[in-house]
Order: C-alpha cells, then structure tokens, then sequence
C-alpha cells in the first residue's frame, strides 16, 4: 500500500504544479515521508491499541486512488439546516466554492486554504501544519501529505460573531476515501461557533480523514461542536488541535450518533496563562459501532482550567474506548483540571474500555478524575415503572437524564433541538 | 379487592415471606404492623412487582385479576399504588414530566384519551394544594436532594396524582414531624373513598390516631401472626412486640 501511495503522492504533487520549494510543499513532504516510515498504526501500538483501524482500512478500501476527490456529493440533503447559520459545504472532502458567498461579512472570512495561501499567506505560514503534529499521528501525517485545500476561517479580532458557521461535510463514496482540512483563527478578542456535521450518504463503505488546527487568540472565546453521524459503514478519523493564547476559553462538544469506526484525536494545548478548556463528550453507540476519544490537554503555563465530561451508551455490540490524558508541565503551576467519564451498558456485549491518564509535573495543582461504568439504576427503573411509565419510557427518561448534562451545555438551540430529538429517536 | 393467598417469596434464596394471607375490601383502611425486618416491605415490594423478589408459593388476586404475572406499569394501570420507605432519587427526570408520562400511559391503558398539557398542570395545581406541596419540589428533578420528608409528601402527592385503586404506604409517618404527619394524613383522608382502600405499614400507633384502621394486622417473621382491629395498635403501643414473638415462638415450639 506504501508503494501504491508513493506512486500517488508524486503524482499529487506534480498535479498540484506549484512551486516545490514553497513552505506547504515541504510540509507536505514532510508528512508524507513520516507516514511512509510509520504507515497506519501496528496492531501494538500503544495509542491505537483498542482500535484496530488499519486492518479494517486496508481490507476495505482502496488507498490505489488517493487522494483524488470524487465528484461532489450532488442533491444531498444536509443533516440539519437552520436559516440563521452560515454554511458551508464540504463534498467527499472537496469545499463547494459556490457555498462560499459570505465574502460580504466584514468580521468574518471564510474560503478555502488555497485561496487564503494568497489572500493571508502570512497568517498560513504562521499556522498551517504548526499545530497538527505528523511524527505523531500516522492520520494527521496522512492527511497533511496529501493536503491542498480545506476550510480557512479568520475572525476579526474583537469581533463577535452571532450565527454560527456550519460546515456541513457529506460523503457518498464507493468504497472510497476523502480527507478534509480545517485552519481558523479566531484572533485576539474574537468570538466564533463553528459546527461541524458529519454525514454520509448512500449505503457504501467510506474513510474519511479529518484535521482541524485552531488557534484561539488571547482572550477570544471558541466554541467547536462536532456532530458524527454517518451510517454504520463509515470509517471517520478526526484530530483536532487546539491552541490557546492567554485569557481565552474553547469549549469543544464532540457529539457521536453513528458510525462503524470512529477515532477521534483531541488535542489541547494551553500556551498561556489563565487559559480555560472545555471538552464535553457525548457519544451513544448500537449495534457493532466502535468509537474511540482520545482526548489529551497539555498544560503548559499557570492558573489555566481544564474541564472535560465525557458521557457513552452503549447497546448491542457496540465498543467504546476513552482515553484522557492530562499533562501537567513543571512551570504550569495552580492548574486545575478535571475530568469525568461516564458510561452506561445497556447490554452484555457492549464494552468500554476507559483510561485515565494524568502526568503532572508541577506540585501546586488541583486535579481530579473519575469514570463508571454501569448499567441502569434498577431501583430508579423500578420506581418509575411502578408509577405506571412502561419499561422502554421509563429507560429512556434514565438515559436522557444520564445525558443531559451533557446535552444542556449546548448553547445553540437548533442543534440542541436536532441532538435531543435524535437521542430520542434512539432511546424511546 | 385484594386477595393475598399462602404467599411465599424470597430473595437470594432466602425466605422472606412465608405464608401471608390478607383480604382487604374496597373502602377499607387496614394496618400492618411488626418488628423490624419482619417483612412488610417484602409484601410491599412483592405486591408492587419488585422483579429481584421470587414469590415461589401462593396468588395474589386484585380486582379479581391474577397480578402476580404482571409488569411493575401494569399493576400500577390496574390501579395499585406503593408509597416507598425509601424512594429513591432521580436526577435529571423532572418530576412533571415523570408524572405526565405515568398519568397518561394508565389512561391509555384504560382506553381514556390522555391528559393535555393545559387540564394536567390544572390537576396537578389541585392535587398540590390538597397535599399542600410546594410547586418548587415539584419543579425539580424528581426527589433529587429532597429531605425525608419531603419525599414522602411528594409521595402521597403522586398517589393523589394518580388515583389507585389500592394505595400501600410503606412507614410513609416515619421521619415526619407532627405538621407533616398531620398534612399526608390529611391528604390520605381525602383521597379515601368506598371504592378505594389503604394499607397502611407503620410501626406507630400516632399515624393511626389521624388515619383510623378498620383493621390491625401483625407481621412476624414473613407470616400475620395476629389480627385485630384499632384497639390492637393501641395495645401493641403499650406492650411492644415481645409479647407476640413469645406467643408465636411458643406455638413453634
Ligand atoms: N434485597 C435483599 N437482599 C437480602 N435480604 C433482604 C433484602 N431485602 C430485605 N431482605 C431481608 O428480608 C427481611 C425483611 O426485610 P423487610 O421486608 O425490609 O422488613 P421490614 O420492612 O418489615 O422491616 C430482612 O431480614 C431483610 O434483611
Ligand atoms: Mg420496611
């Protein structure tokens, strides 16, 4: 498959006729090169343990056409649509530039990656691939290889923007492959809400491979929802990389429907003082889906707050996987950080596998962790059924209350509403 | 209305209950009472439904209908109510909407058209003002950080939701004080009627000076060893339980 992928990597980059001693160039050459030394995760890796994705990958796909786009996913129907968002369109991977009529907002600037390389070619230098790690992440070495465009956003510092911009990203491919980009800057003083919706269509296989780099300016506020719900022949690899300047706060909602395999990389790093992170999670899996968060905050300077929530159901057969890793560095003293992963097995054969995972190198820090894992509450199950809710109402009024902590941090309503109802769909 | 034939159950394999037999009319309110452990929340629970319980013996009829095979929802459409000794919390399950999802799926299950939003919240002002319960309990999430005693109130508040036929209170006097008493023994009063009837499981004599029982039964070691009628509850109050476990010990023997 290397072979394959070589072949295919030179062929991109002549394709791509640009100038091949430009920054992204090298980048890209970079990246390919890594993955070509580390290829898809061994079956021992230690961070790809309880997610045996490439042998599922290689069997399924065909990497021989990578990472050529397929036509666009045409007379799809997004998963959701509110009026007062401003959207974008994101086919197998490929931006649709005819969804990118929002040059006339002045605080705000959407276009593709390619566009932004002329328009802001300081700010791309400054911030593409700097945060996206390619020794790290065969998938993010993947993805930056075979990059040219993608979503680029910059807010206007000191600007708050009220509509939330919605990237919608449909895939319908045979069997295919798609890799998708994002970079936003959101700069000093800046308020943004972006979504992401993750969908696909048509009733075949598909891999699609995911990066986002945000840079939080000092004092800006981000808020970054995720919302996966593909069908249960999707493959979907996320890494998300988020830097925070001083004073800002990031709130991220990483919300999981449906899938065969997902894999998401949350990756935080808090590079100035009195930083605050939110991560809340959500995911409610059936049947043999298997959804793996690996989320890691990496504290690096003082009185910064990290809070993540994580929450799961799983039915049927499905498999889940947390990892959550704090890192503490030496100078990042008077950290507070908390997290919490809950998870609720409605069956026998469904399983979690959660893992804490706290390095703390500073003494003066205020860190707590906990996870569960259960069934039901049979006492609460009993006392709501001999009231007279049947068995399927009463279960579902427990599981929407296990959930909504989670689901009340969602501070849009549309997508509150879309959410609640689908989890409805599922639990009623 | 209710029939309680030779009923044995257990739970772990240890028997608990070991022979009840009990009839209660509609318009009756009887007592049961007994030392600690003696197995009055078994019958409760068991009557209720309490799937962890294995009755292994014995039938219990309810408006003449074989209960016994029934889901817990079921017996609640049928019209039996258990006031818990110990409800439990609920975080994150409103009150209302618990409330509203149980009235309307018994009056499905007895083919009445379900309740709207506008006539519930008119009922449930009523039935708040009869069981004086303050909207704010009512507005949070079901009995979540509630002290003892506003969970029993916000116990007798559903049953007058609800309307059983048949309501068991399990000790719901126990942790009251006497305001309170007074208030829930107000409101089982008012809800009392011919066609409906009460067992009450206490173990003071006090809740029974505001709830008068047509009869007192004595549980002792899973079987009613005794019955009677008002006047046994005041005897039991004067002399305790010694003297019955020693009567009952003795036939044993
Ligand atoms: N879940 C259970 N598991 C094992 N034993 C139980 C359980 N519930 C009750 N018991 C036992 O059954 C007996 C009767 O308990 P209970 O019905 O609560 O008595 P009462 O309500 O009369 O005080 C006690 O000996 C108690 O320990
Ligand atoms: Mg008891």
């Amino acid at each position: 498959m290397i072979d394959q992928l070589k072949h295919n990597f030179k062929t991109f980059e002549t394709s791509l006729n640009g100038a091949t001693k430009s920054n992204w160039h090298e980048l890209r050459t970079e990246a390919f090169e890594a993955f070509a030394k580390n290829g898809f995760p061994k079956p021992k890796d230690e961070e790809y343990r309880y997610t045996q994705i490439a042998r599922a990958l290689e069997k399924t796909f065909d990497f021989s056409a990578t990472p050529v786009a397929i036509d666009a996913v045409h007379g799809n129907k997004p998963l959701f649509y509110d009026s007062d968002a401003i959207h974008v369109f994101i086919d197998n991977g490929v931006v649709q530039k005819d969804s990118l009529t929002h040059t006339e907002l002045d605080a705000i600037e959407i276009m593709t990656l390619e566009e932004a390389t002329n328009k802001y070619p300081e700010e791309v230098k400054a911030h593409f691939g700097k945060y996206a790690n390619v020794q790290k992440d065969p998938f993010t070495a993947l993805n930056t290889a075979f990059s040219y465009e993608g979503v680029f956003i910059k807010v206007t510092k000191n600007t708050k923007i009220e509509r939330p911009v919605l990237l919608h990203y449909s895939t319908d491919g045979n069997n295919s492959i798609s890799q998708s980009r994002n970079l936003i800057l959101v700069e000093q003083g800046a308020e943004v809400s972006i979504i992401e919706s993750h969908t696909s269509h048509g009733d075949s296989a598909h891999f699609s491979n995911h990066v986002s780099e945000i840079v939080v300016g000092a004092n800006a506020n981000f808020n970054g929802y995720k919302l996966q719900h593909q069908h249960d022949k999707s493959y979907h690899v996320d890494n998300t990389f988020i830097s925070q300047d001083r004073d800002s706060k990031a709130q991220t909602y990483t919300l999981t429907l449906e899938g065969k395999l997902i894999r998401n990389n949350l990756n935080f790093a808090l590079e100035d003082e009195n930083c605050e992170a939110h991560m809340f999670g959500l995911y409610v899996v059936r049947d043999n889906g298997h959804v793996d968060n690996h989320t890691n905050v990496d504290h690096k300077m003082p009185k910064c707050y990290s809070n993540e929530i994580y929450k799961g159901i799983l039915d049927d057969k499905a498999k889940g996987v947390f990892n959550g890793k704090i890192f503490v560095r030496q100078d990042a003293q008077k950290t507070n950080a908390f997290q919490s992963n809950k998870n609720i097995l409605l069956t026998d054969t469904a399983s979690i596998n959660t893992k804490p995972q706290l390095e703390i190198w500073a003494d003066d820090v205020s860190c707590s962790h906990g996870c569960t894992t259960g069934q039901l509450d049979e006492e609460q199950l009993f006392y709501l059924r001999s009231r007279g809710v049947s068995k399927s109402s009463a279960t579902a009024m427990l599981l929407h209350a296990f959930v909504n902590d989670v689901l009340d941090k969602i501070n849009i309503s549309f997508l509150h509403n879309f959410i609640n109802e689908e989890i409805s769909k599922r639990l009623d | 209305m209710l029939s309680i034939k030779n009923l044995h159950a257990e739970i772990e394999g240890q028997q608990i209950l070991k022979g009840i037999n009990l009839e209660v009319k509609a318009g009756e309110v009887h007592a049961i009472m007994g030392p600690n452990g003696s197995g009055k929340s078994t019958l409760a629970s068991v009557l209720a439904g309490r799937e962890e319980y294995e009755v292994t013996e014995g039938e219990v009829t309810f408006l003449g209908k074989d209960i016994l095979d029934l889901a817990p929802e079921d017996r609640a459409h049928e019209g039996l109510f258990l006031a818990f000794q110990y409800p439990v919390e609920i975080p994150g399950v409103s009150s209302n909407n618990f409330l509203r999802t149980a009235l309307n799926q018994t009056r499905e299950y007895k083919g009445l058209e379900p309740l709207d939003a506008v006539n519930f919240l008119k009922l449930m002002k009523e039935k708040m003002a009869l069981v004086e319960i303050d909207q704010k309990l009512i507005n949070r999430s079901l009995n979540e950080g509630f002290s003892g005693g506003e969970k029993k109130r916000n116990e007798i508040f559903q049953m007058a939701v609800l309307e059983p036929k048949l309501s068991i209170l399990d000790e719901t006097d126990s942790g009251l004080d006497i305001d309170a008493l007074r208030i829930v023994a107000n409101g089982v009063n008012k809800l009392k009627s011919p066609d409906n009837a009460t067992i009450l499981v206490t173990h003071y004599q006090r809740l029974l000076d505001h709830i008068v029982p047509d009869f007192v039964h004595v549980l002792y070691n899973g079987q009613i060893v005794k019955s009677g009628d008002k006047s046994l509850a005041l005897e039991l109050e004067d002399k305790g339980y010694d003297w019955i476990k020693e009567e009952v010990d003795a036939t044993i023997s």
